[in-house]
């Protein structure tokens, strides 16, 4: 991903939006990563009907085709399920601005470089102030790890590693087979009790 | 240097620092299930890689699978499934499908094939999989990418949690078990409240609770944001393991000076049986209790309150007794083993279903079905008006299978998750304890189970 993300921000101030809201379950029944971008947030986009519910913020049209959302506290909680980063990117969400993530979620993002900018509550509620009258641009920097808008900067926590993945693109499982040698080294010096064979 | 139960756990299984604070570590025990495992195959294909070690890796169908019967419900669920199957035959990895004496929920399956032990590290592309810390093994759950990583590597890329402990000491008043608990630790931490956090639940309430008591816990801390969950392994849980694995297993335990970042204490005797009555899981009040006003009026956390209030169909002062339910629903990995069914059965013993309710419970495994046959609870659930499902799964804990609450009913379950639509489009689900799900569905209402108490207390 390049460094930097910048592109029309969207707010969605719930606290605790877990997954199942993310990406329903109906559309979890798939052996592939493609087509989920209907599904993101459906239940409350659509009504049962299917009609678009023009009041959810995604529909409005302030805030139409954001590629940054600003969210509320716990985002992406509950469920393991990839499948709501994976209908998220495809939708065209590049990053997500909020307080604190849901650690599966986190790591989810993370290997879709999906870039999760966690900053100060107060921050973020400004941010969200400043989104009150519709879409603005908002930068998401990860190599100077700032959120930036009109002229206010916000300072990110995230770990290195999650930054440099996030920017280097970098596919970890080829990257860890480097070490497979460790790896074999390690089982060998691993207890017997705990080499599980699991009875076919 | 002393260390925490957890620190030991990572120690222990790191393979190599890795650059910038994070490592490789083994997983000794990989589980996967229908859903979230297929891209990580097709990953595996498409860069032509092999599984590393493939007898550490354990499949089991159970969250798509109906119940009434082992004959997959619609072609979607079987694309999943024989997907799975095809997977796991081409690898060589065990699958316990359906229609397996051993198939049943993946974390209800794994304790009792004795898969699990004291220091083992267990991951799984499922977020209860904290329900292993019951034994003082480290288990956590991962997204596909990560399964995609353990099939070929049989490490994951790994950052260190910070400790928390959760203190509970005293006796627990009859009426209360695991469930309450684990309720009373969410609505307290609130549902973020652990996020980045391995949690070790410690004091004499948690030594006194059994194995399954323990694995509840465990279970519905990931409900915290924990990304771990963690009891000291001790007689209990070395008497609960099964098969080879018995024979040798250590203590873990956290050093008696352990540094923690930060504890928690809670006293038994203040956890009354609690009901969930919004749509995140620390939204709890104790089932005397009514819809509770709002603690922290910021606007957001008013706009938070105001619509759980609207989504669950009331209102600030309802007393929760009051609160007419439609179904009830006895199942899912936090509540459906042996022990579980137990304590409903006891409660329905001679005693019938409130009239329109419609009660379902699944047991949490085959082998859990079947004991709990040989012990006749089928024969307790079926009287009193329950339906007794033959096939083991996740069922209408995410209904993903066709047990699916409609839109503005209201269930009594034992699961861990009230969350929006989580039990069906605009299902409004009421977590609690089983026993308490057995006492709602007598009532037709939310009920308190302390009333069906008999002299013993127990
Ligand atoms: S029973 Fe529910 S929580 Fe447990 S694994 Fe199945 S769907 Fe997930």
């Amino acid at each position: 991903m390049p460094s930097m993300v910048k592109g029309l921000a969207a707010p969605f101030p719930l606290s605790n939006v877990d997954t199942d809201v993310i990406m329903p379950k109906r559309f979890l029944r798939t052996i592939t990563r493609e087509g989920l971008a209907d599904g993101v947030m459906a239940d409350l986009r659509f009504n049962a009907e299917g009609e678009v519910r023009p009041e959810f913020f995604l529909n409005r049209i302030e805030y139409a085709n954001p590629s940054i959302l600003v969210v509320g506290d716990n985002f992406g909680c509950g469920s393991s399920r990839e499948h709501a980063v994976w209908g998220l990117k495809q939708l065209g969400i590049q990053a997500i601005v909020g307080t604190s993530f849901a650690g599966i979620f986190y790591d989810n993002a993370r290997k879709n470089v999906l870039a999760l900018a966690g900053i100060e509550p107060e921050l973020r509620d400004a941010l969200l102030k400043h989104l009150e009258q519709g879409a603005q641009t908002v930068t998401v920097d990860l190599e100077a790890k700032t959120v930036v808008w009109g002229e206010q900067a916000a300072p990110i926590a995230m770990d290195a590693a999650t930054q440099q993945s996030l920017i280097s693109e970098r596919d970890d499982v080829s990257d860890t087979l480097r070490f497979s040698e460790q790896i074999k080294t390690f089982e060998q010096k691993q207890p017997a009790a705990l080499r599980v064979k699991v009875p076919t | 240097m002393s260390r925490t139960l957890y620190d030991k756990l990572v120690d222990s299984h790191k393979v190599q620092d890795l650059p910038d604070g994070e490592m490789l570590l083994y997983v000794d025990l990989h589980v996967m299930n229908e859903y979230t495992s297929p891209q990580a195959f097709s990953g595996l294909d498409e860069k032509g890689l092999s599984v590393w070690r493939p007898e550490a890796h354990l499949a089991v169908v159970d969250h798509v699978n109906a119940t009434r019967s082992s004959v997959a419900p619609d072609a979607e669920s079987k694309l999943l499934i024989d997907n799975l199957s095809n997977n796991c035959k081409r690898h060589q990895i065990a699958l316990y499908g359906l229609g397996d004496p051993r198939q049943g929920i993946e974390h209800v399956v794994v304790p009792e094939q004795g898969l699990v032990a004291p220091g083992m590290v267990i991951a799984c592309g499922d977020s209860h999989t904290t329900t292993y810390g019951a034994f003082g093994a480290l288990g956590f759950g991962i997204g596909t990418s990560e399964v995609e990583h353990v099939l070929a590597t049989q490490t994951i890329r790994y950052r260190r949690m910070k400790n928390m402990r959760v203190n509970i000491n005293g006796a627990l008043a009859p009426g209360v078990g695991a469930k309450d608990i684990i309720m009373k630790v969410v609505q307290l931490v609130g549902a973020g409240g652990a996020n980045g956090y391995a949690v070790e639940f410690a004091g004499d309430t948690i030594r006194a609770q059994s194995i399954t008591g323990r694995m509840t816990i465990c279970n519905m801390a990931v409900e915290l944001g924990a990304r771990a969950a963690l009891i000291a392994s001790d007689e209990v849980s070395k008497a609960a393991v099964k098969g080879d694995i018995a024979n040798t297993v250590a203590v873990w335990e956290s050093d008696s000076d352990a540094q923690f970042d930060r504890e928690v204490d809670l006293a038994a005797g203040d956890i009354a049986p609690l009901v969930s009555w919004g749509t995140s899981p620390d939204q709890s009040v104790a089932v005397n209790e009514c819809v509770p006003e709002i603690d922290t009026p910021t606007p957001k956390a008013q706009e938070s309150h105001a619509r759980a209030l609207q989504y669950m169909g009331l209102s600030v002062g309802t007393q929760l007794t009051e609160i007419a339910i439609d179904r009830a629903f006895i199942g899912s990995c936090t509540n459906s083993r042996i022990e579980d069914l137990r304590a409903a059965a006891k409660v329905l013993k001679g005693r019938k279903v409130a009239e329109g309710i419609t009660a379902i419970v699944v047991p949490g495994s085959n082998l859990t079905r079947m004991i709990a046959e040989s012990e006749g609870l089928d024969k307790v659930f079926r009287e009193a008006g329950f339906d007794w499902r033959e096939q083991s799964g996740c069922s209408m804990c995410l209904a993903m299978n066709d047990d699916i609450a409609m839109d503005g009913e209201r269930v009594a379950s034992s699961t861990n998750r009230n969350f929006e639509g989580r039990q069906g489009r605009g299902a409004r689900t009421h977590l609690m304890s089983p026993a308490m799900v057995a006492a709602a569905a007598i009532k037709g209402r939310i009920a308190d189970v302390r009333e069906y108490l008999n002299e013993e207390g127990s």
